[in-house]
């Protein structure tokens, strides 16, 4: 139901640009949907965007967690890192910093 | 866990645009991309932005898409859902502007609203109760049953300042304690739901998208006036509403949400829908539960009130739809909080102000037609230009007519009153159940009033003299108007017996149907004499007092005697030779319009 509302603690959203699509984007996302099923997290949405325009570090996703300044976007992503990501940054609050790119400036990209 | 809902409107008028084919599309194409286990599609009740359906919101996002194809379908799934790319041309696009607006909360339609009655609209499946509960249905039901006495929850309402939303204004609290102070053997809750006045559909809505508020409300209510069973005198011209509350009933019994030993309380009630059969005056009180009595539907005289003696002479309460739709949330959310929204002071005066939100149906010559709830107090300019968009075409606005067939006009010089119960009938119309008409300077007054009175004429039930003859009377003397037959006498009489049969009608359809010649006789006083003096309809609507002319010049000069009038006027009254100026003959002219329409030289005008 928050779902549908748009409420949420946390935001994931994965880049699905034909060049993401390409680089295994579609993968990730079912990743990030599984990790989330499994850990129960009903207040993490996950949505899709077009590409980043960085198609180079494809697979991308930015993660926004509500009371953190920025979010995060991570490059480069494959399933372990992205079950990393989960357990780190969005269960514990810790960003991973070696697969970041950089945090993100404004909320929107 | 799905990431993304397609919330797809399933209310009547987007079914009606093909909505559920549309679902059944998205279904195929989310298959065939294999998106069947991330994107769950669901059916909600009326989204309120008809004028755009069908329609549909992504959520969590809120994009919001518009005027769907079936053939826009395979694109949305691969763009948006696949690619994350959401589609900008299915968006919607103000008037008059070029960007689309994609989220739905910045789209100033939906921006301007406050919705607590239609809190779930494009939230919820309503054919699931699992989906209401998780909204938070039946949670005031639970609070009243093991916290509340039902005085304390007559106090509650009293306190909110919550009156009837069906049209009298009546303070729910006091119909519900006098009501259970009325000695019986039984007591009875029905929900009016036989919403008679044409273009008005907001119980339909009501029902439509949260069927289960409008229970747990009659629950409530049934609670607090002692009552075991409640009514639902529902019309059956409403088939989805029908369905959907039958449905909703049968889900609330199986929960034990109806029935016996309610959440353990020792409380028993139940649901019986009745379905009517049309027609308008058995939205009265008395004419209805005659009705629900298997009698002709026809009202009485109410020396004693059915709060005292309706329903089988038992004491027997009757609100509206969205009367018991806002309950459950004023128990929730306190008295207190209802009553900070609206006008006027009710602590000391029950009649005192208009609390809470409206719902209304926006129609007519609008560009944004649909369902909206706003606060009470919002001002009609606010609701036709922030929420309406404006009126349609750049026309000029005339007036907007309030409270169904029986609700007074507003003429442009009243545009900023504040919309409440005191205000509205200040001015001669009435909050009614909420239907707002807008009309342009394309429309006629003296048609408009003739037209409602046609309605509310040929729905007279026939038992009192006044409405039964009178409304004809006045009608024929319209009639007589419209045709260019009419007089300045005409004029005085129609005044004199509008005011007759307001007064001296048993009930409040006759009380009130000459709500619209009234209004209209004081705010266009002049269109009705422009009728009778110079027999001219001032908005060109009126067949018979206007005619149409060719300009001979314009004609000639620019459209070299194109001929295109000619062969498209269906009465042949269109004479003169191709290259030659061209003539309408008078009377032969059936007044159409159709030659003025296709003439691309603009020669043709209308007097």
């Amino acid at each position: 139901m928050t779902i549908r509302q748009g409420i949420g603690r946390a935001k994931i959203t994965v880049h699905m640009g034909t060049c993401g699509i390409a680089a295994g984007a579609r993968e990730i996302l079912l990743v990030v949907m599984d990790e989330i099923e499994r850990r129960n997290l009903d207040d993490v949405l996950v949505t899709n965007a077009g590409c980043a325009g960085s198609c180079s570090c494809e697979p991308m996703m930015k993660v926004d967690i509500a009371n953190e300044s920025a979010p995060v976007e991570y490059i480069l992503l494959t399933p372990d890192k992205v079950r990393k990501i989960i357990e780190s940054h969005i269960v514990n609050g810790h960003a991973v910093r070696e697969y970041a790119l950089a945090t993100v400036v404004g909320k929107s990209c | 866990m799905y990431r993304a809902y397609l919330m797809v409107c399933a209310g009547t008028g987007c079914v009606a645009n093909q909505s559920i084919s549309i679902k059944e599309r998205l279904e195929t194409e989310i298959v065939k991309h294999g998106l069947q286990k991330e994107v769950a599609v669901v059916t909600t009740g009326c989204n309120g932005f008809c004028a755009v359906g069908p329609l549909m919101v992504v959520q969590p996002d809120g994009i919001f898409y518009q005027l769907l194809k079936k053939t826009d379908i395979p694109r949305i799934v691969e763009e948006h859902f696949l690619k994350g790319e959401p589609v900008k041309d299915l968006m919607y696009v103000p008037p008059g502007e070029k960007k689309s607006i994609p989220r739905m909360s910045d789209i100033p339609f939906f921006a301007h609203q406050t919705p607590v009655v239609l809190r779930n609209r494009g939230l919820i499946n309503p054919e699931n109760i699992n989906e209401a509960i998780g909204r938070g249905a039946y949670e005031a039901l639970a609070k009243v049953l093991t916290s509340m006495t039902p005085q304390q929850v007559i106090q509650e309402i009293k306190s909110s300042g919550l009156r009837g939303r069906g049209g009298g204004g009546f303070p729910t609290g006091i119909k519900w304690e006098t009501c259970r102070n009325s000695p019986g053997d039984v007591h009875y809750i029905i929900c009016n739901a036989d919403e008679g006045d044409p273009g008005a559909f907001m119980d339909r809505s009501t029902i439509e998208s949260d069927p289960h508020a409008v229970i747990e409300g009659i629950c409530i209510g049934g609670y607090a006036i002692g009552a075991q069973q409640g009514f639902v005198y529902i019309r059956n011209e409403y088939p989805i509403a029908l369905e959907r509350l039958s449905i909703a009933i049968q889900q609330a019994r199986e929960f034990g949400l109806l029935g016996r030993d309610i959440f353990a309380k020792g409380f028993d009630f139940d649901i019986r829908i009745v379905r009517g059969a049309g027609a308008f005056v058995c939205g009265e009180s008395t004419a209805l539960m005659a009705s629900i009595e298997g009698k002709p539907g026809e009202p009485r005289a109410k020396y004693v009130h059915t709060v005292e003696r309706g329903l089988w002479d038992q004491p027997s309460c009757l609100n509206n739809v969205e009367t018991f739709a806002n309950v459950p949330q004023i128990i929730l959310r306190g008295a207190k909080w209802f009553s900070s929204i609206g006008t006027g002071d009710v602590s000391s005066d029950a009649w005192g102000g208009s609390k809470g939100t409206k719902v209304f149906s926006l129609s007519g010559k609008v560009n944004n037609t649909g369902l909206i709830e706003v606060p009470m107090g919002i001002t009609l300019r606010e609701i036709i230009y922030d929420i309406g968009g404006g009126i349609k075409d750049d026309k000029k606005f005339k007036a907007v007519q309030t409270g169904g067939p029986s609700g007074g006009f507003i003429p442009e010089s009243l545009i900023d009153l504040p919309v409440d119960y005191e205000e509205l009938t200040k001015v001669g119309s009435m909050m009614g159940s909420g239907g707002m008409v807008v009309t342009d300077e394309d429309n006629c007054m003296v048609d408009m009033a003739k037209y409602f009175l046609a309605f509310t004429q040929a729905e007279s039930c026939g038992k009192c003299i006044p409405c039964r003859e009178g409304t004809k009377r006045m009608l024929d003397i319209l009639e007589k108007i419209t045709n260019g037959k009419g007089s300045e006498t005409d004029l005085v009489l129609l005044e004199e017996l509008s005011n007759f049969v307001a007064e001296s009608s048993l009930c409040a359809l006759g009380g009130s149907a000459p709500n619209p010649v009234l209004t209209t006789l004081k705010y266009f006083r002049g269109e009705y004499e422009a009728h009778v003096k110079e027999k001219k309809c001032p908005a060109h609507s009126c067949r018979e007092l206007i005619t149409y002319t060719i300009n001979p010049d314009i004609c000639l000069e620019k459209g070299h005697g194109c001929g295109v009038c000619k062969k498209n006027c269906p009465d042949g009254a269109i004479l003169g030779e191709t290259k030659q100026v061209h003539t309408i003959d008078v009377e032969k002219c059936g007044r159409c319009g159709i030659c003025s329409d296709v003439c691309k030289f603009d020669a043709i005008y209308v007097d």
